[in-house]
């Protein structure tokens, strides 16, 4: 057990410096060869050639290429001391570099922004997996009825409805139309009800999406795993219905949703880029779709770290949680 | 006055998108304690949907679907289970009637130790506390055979052996003492040392706790080795039924016939070819009409009349104890089976 | 039932499907030495190669032409895998196997193309086996496209000719695999392996997933095609009463290794390595007469052990009754004791010939 958790961390770290030279190489090698001068870019539309230089001289864009990648890379883990012409700048560890627009350091920009995507994701994660669950639990054990074709229609629908809609018509309908609820988003620090009450439609048309998901996927799993040769003889030792369905089918239920779960989860705290922009929260979603918009390549190169991050660690949590639940797999 | 376990008329009917699948259609048999049952049949003929039924799993399993129509009776135990309340089946369960099945592997929970499996068994239908339910899980498993048994009971399915694990199920079957024992195919995918092994551990069991055991096979060697009542199914009915020594030395039934005559045999010379039964199994949506067999029998002209397309044969008594579903005389089967099958096995 | 000779081949005409045992000297049509298939195993931190499951080690062995040789064993012995090793579906870890007397151990695939329609396989599964998305004409056919043969008379007719050969009806060139029963199943896949007329039919457990009434007609029909085609087979099994029916000459497996390998008759009559005579005294008896007089069997404890570490010296030496010193310490060898009869046991059964009929029940 020991050694597979060593193992996949080291793994997991290996694969991380992989993923920073890649998206270096993506972020600042590739414009390059495809003509745009980052330089120029920094420093903006109408950029005398001195302005560039200074610029090009204090990023390091003259060196080679693989003195950059170390550069960047030795920024990341130790900080980096950007210095030209007699000006010095120390960007500490993690240095994602600066933002081209606002010039300030990437790394506090995305730290501000992280708790609010956290609170979206967890939160909605939550709710999607209370309800998709149930939903699908149910529907596989009323297999065929009202229930379950309505359950489904409603998940199909889900499903296929992008957020844009979902999350309009509920800020249309609950937040203007019938002003129950705020649509502003208000920080944690400020006050837990207004935070709450701005969550709550993010929230909910974040994990409607996923919940329909789950509950799919749940009950497909639920009615195979009802179809075992385990849940027969739990039957025939005479169990109740409900400890055969909610601990011996639970149980194996799980696990392809746990899997489910951490990519999801790992996934959205890069940004629920629809959600946040749709209700005008100030998560990493949002700064990378503006990043995105402007040219923005440090933000956008930060976030998709962040990204990557989360998706590995992750990763690594459900197969910790599967060697948990599945004892098959503990000396895999 | 009914036997301890007393099918009647027993049919079990599974609605489809294709039609009526009639998996048993009219099925009966008495079953005393201390006896053993052997129902022989292939896939398809029915055997395991009479076990299910009368645990009365049948339908488990079938959720929201247009479920499974039972009807006729089992009584066991004097009590009759079709009209007895689910909840009161279940008690039974696991308690009066248990079970074991073909594949151990996949009928153990993967994720539960066999200590907590057996346990659990125990502990739904006594009130103790979880230490004297896992030494009963010890007692139990030491039963059965397995070394070591305070160290095993904490070991998953898959750290067992094939062998060991029909153990572990069978100690969990009968940690309950139950006084029916219904085995499906319990040694049929295990190796044939390890059979030898599970065989006699069932009949040794038997023999210690007197209860009723009725084992379902498509091996005939298996039956013959551990039954005293032998039932040849097809097509959801019995064809078939009588003492295990009458059917595999006096059989009447064509099928039964063709059954011996499908089958290479260690114990006596080497056949020159083997006889099969011509054709595949029976629809069991589409039955043919008549006889269900008269498609593969090879006698099926030999009783007049056209008879064996048109009506059903019942089963009669052709000897002790002994029944035969088939529109043949008496005669004509005994002539038939003295002259044309018996030296060509 | 008349099959047109292979146009294109020197192949020997057919020969009788018997071949007496001591016909030692014909050509070995496959000839296989030192044959052995690990799996390596990974483990720890580095994936380093912790063992090994010694699936198949060091097996010797000739199937001559027109024979069947029965390969029998319990699950783990190593059976299919040799099966998958002489078809070269697998890559042996050591060893050679030759054909025909030409070493194919390392051809490359191009190279095995020209055999594949010499070296034909039956699999155990009728209903994986098929795809499910292709007509039984397709199923059938697809062997011509895969060699570029252009059978006399077309694709089509020569795939209803082998339809009807396997005893299914030629009209059912367009339907689907799931239209059909297991058994009717296993007569397509047989129609598949016979398409190129073959030499070799390598079948694994041919009959095992068939029910008994059907087992007979599948068993019947391989009999048939072999006389009729002079096929050479190698039929893996894991039920003694089927390889003793079909075959000529029988390898019993334990372990992954050939513990004894003699003609049927003999090995069934007087078998000599104490797991051969274990093995054949577990099958039970269809005949409750003598289920009471069960004197003669021999029960063995526990189960097959782990071919991750077999057992040291004789790997059967754990399970043995008559096991002593030697047995855990020194590998017997497979070895001739007798005329066509190779045994590998320190402690041989019926030791002197003629040995007497073995007694059973």
């Amino acid at each position: 057990m020991l050694a597979y958790l060593i193992r996949r961390l080291f793994a997991a770290a290996v694969m991380l410096v992989v993923i920073v030279v890649v998206v270096f190489c993506i972020f600042f090698l590739v414009p390059r060869w495809a003509g745009v001068d980052i330089a120029s870019s920094f420093v903006g539309k109408q950029a005398d050639p001195a302005a560039v230089a200074a610029v090009r001289e204090k990023l390091g864009l003259g060196d080679p290429i693989h003195v950059q990648v170390w550069e960047f890379f030795r920024g990341v883990f130790a900080g980096r001391t950007y210095a030209a012409g007699g000006e010095v700048t120390h960007c500490a560890a993690p240095c994602f570099g600066y933002s081209f627009r606002s010039e300030q350091a990437v790394w506090p920009v995305l730290t501000d922004r992280l708790p609010v995507t956290l609170g979206l994701a967890l939160g909605a994660a939550v709710l999607w997996v209370v309800v998709g669950v149930a939903a699908g639990v149910l529907s596989a054990l009323k297999r065929g009825s009202l229930w379950d074709r309505g359950a489904m229609v409603v998940a199909l629908a889900g499903v296929s409805l992008p957020i844009y809609f979902t999350g309009l018509l509920s800020l249309a309908v609950f937040a203007f139309g019938l002003d129950w609820l705020d649509a502003q988003y208000v920080p944690l620090e400020q006050s837990f009800t207004g935070w709450l009450g701005g969550m709550i439609l993010p929230w909910v048309t974040l994990a409607f999406l996923y919940a329909a998901m789950y509950a799919r996927i749940t009950r497909a799993t639920m009615l195979e795993v009802l179809g075992e040769d385990y849940i027969r003889t739990a039957r025939a030792k005479g169990l109740r219905e409900h400890t055969v369905v909610g601990k011996h089918a639970m149980r194996s239920t799980m696990t392809p949703l746990l899997t489910m779960l951490g990519m999801d989860l790992g996934a959205l705290i890069g940004g629920a880029i629809l959600t946040e922009s749709t209700f005008n929260l100030p998560g990493l979603g949002r700064a990378v779709l503006d990043a995105t918009r402007n040219q923005d390549l440090p933000v956008v190169l930060g976030v998709t770290l962040i990204t990557s991050l989360a998706v590995l660690l992750a990763n690594l949590a459900v197969d910790v949680l599967y060697a948990v639940i599945d004892p098959r797999v503990r000396l895999a | 006055m009914t036997a301890f376990l007393d099918v009647r008329d027993l049919k079990v009917h599974f609605p489809t998108d294709d039609g009526l699948v009639k998996s048993v259609d009219g099925l009966s048999f008495q079953l005393e304690k201390g006896r053993t049952l052997g129902i022989v049949g292939e896939s398809g003929s029915g055997k395991s949907v009479t076990s299910l039924a009368v645990m009365g799993l049948h339908t488990a399993g079938q959720y929201g679907r247009r479920k499974a129509r039972i009807s006729g009776e089992i009584w066991l135990d004097g009590t009759e289970l079709l009209a007895a309340g689910p909840d009161h089946v279940r008690g039974l369960r696991g308690r009066e009637m248990a079970m074991i099945f073909q594949d151990p592997l996949s009928a153990l929970h993967p994720y539960y130790t066999i200590g907590k499996q057996i346990v659990e068994a125990y502990r739904i239908h006594h009130d103790v506390g979880a230490k004297s339910a896992r030494r009963r899980a010890v007692e139990m498993l030491d039963r059965v055979g397995i070394p070591q048994p305070d160290k095993r009971v904490d070991s998953y399915p898959h750290e067992f052996s094939g062998g060991m694990r029909q153990r572990a199920m069978i100690a969990m079957s009968l940690v309950n003492n139950p006084e029916l024992l219904i085995a499906d195919e319990p040694t049929t995918a295990l190796d044939v040392t390890v059979q030898a092994q599970i065989l006699d551990l069932i009949r040794d069991l038997q023999r210690e706790f007197g209860s009723a055991v009725v084992i379902i096979t498509h091996d005939l060697g298996v039956v013959a080795e551990l039954a005293d009542d032998i039932l040849v199914m097809y097509g959801g009915r019995c064809v078939e039924r009588g003492p295990a020594d009458r059917v595999f030395h006096e059989p009447r039934h064509p099928y039964t016939w063709g059954l011996l005559g499908s089958m290479p045999r260690l114990d006596r010379d080497q056949q020159e070819r083997l006889v099969p039964v011509k054709g595949s199994p029976p629809s069991l949506i589409n039955r043919p009409s008549g006889c269900a067999f008269h498609p593969r029998c090879p006698y099926a002209d030999v009783p007049k009349d056209d008879v064996t397309r048109t009506v059903r044969p019942e089963l009669t008594e052709v000897g002790g104890r002994h029944w035969a579903a088939c529109h043949m005389s008496a005669e004509q089967q005994k002539r038939i089976w003295a002259e044309e099958i018996a030296p060509k096995l | 039932m008349t099959i047109p000779e292979r146009s294109d081949s020197a192949a020997p005409a057919p020969v009788p499907a018997t071949v007496p045992a001591e016909k030692h000297d014909s050509e070995a049509l496959l000839k296989v030495t030192g044959l052995r298939k690990h799996f390596p195993i990974k483990k720890g931190l580095f994936q380093r190669q912790a063992g090994a499951v010694r699936a198949v080690d060091e097996l010797d062995f000739e199937v001559r032409p027109g024979e069947t040789l029965g390969v029998v064993g319990e699950s783990g012995c190593g059976k299919s895998t040799m099966g998958r090793l002489i078809t070269r579906l697998l890559e042996p870890t050591a060893g050679t196997v030759e054909f025909e007397g030409r070493d194919i151990t390392h051809l490359g695939v191009g190279a095995m193309r020209p055999l594949r329609r010499d070296i034909q396989m039956i699999f155990q599964d009728p209903y994986s086996s098929l795809n499910p998305r292709h007509t039984i004409g397709t199923i059938v056919g697809a062997p011509f496209g895969l060699q570029r043969v252009s059978p006399p008379g077309g694709v089509k007719k020569e795939v209803q000719r082998l339809l009807s050969v396997v005893g299914l009806n030629p009209e059912h060139y367009n339907r689907y695999p799931h239209e059909f029963s297991g058994g009717q199943r296993q007569r397509v896949g047989i129609a598949r392996a016979l398409a190129l007329r073959p030499k070799l039919v390598v079948a694994d457990e041919p009959v095992s997933a068939l029910d008994v009434s059907i087992q007979a007609q599948v068993v019947n029909l391989l009999d048939d095609l072999q006389q009729d085609l002079g096929l050479t087979y190698v039929i893996i099994a894991h039920d003694l009463s089927v390889v003793r029916h079909v075959s000529d000459r029988i390898a019993v497996m334990y372990l992954g290794k050939i513990v004894e390998l003699a003609d049927r008759d003999s090995l069934y009559r007087a078998p000599l390595h104490p797991y051969t005579k274990a093995l054949m005294s577990a099958v039970p008896i269809p005949d409750p007469r003598r289920k009471n007089a069960r004197g003669g069997r021999v029960l063995l404890n526990g189960d097959v052990p782990s071919p991750i570490s077999p057992p040291s010296g004789c790997r059967f030496h754990t399970r043995c009754w008559k096991a002593t010193e030697i047995c855990g310490t020194t590998e017997p060898p497979l070895s001739e004791v007798r005329a066509g009869r190779q045994v590998a046991c320190h402690h041989t059964e019926n030791p002197e010939a003629p040995a007497p009929p073995v007694q059973r029940g």
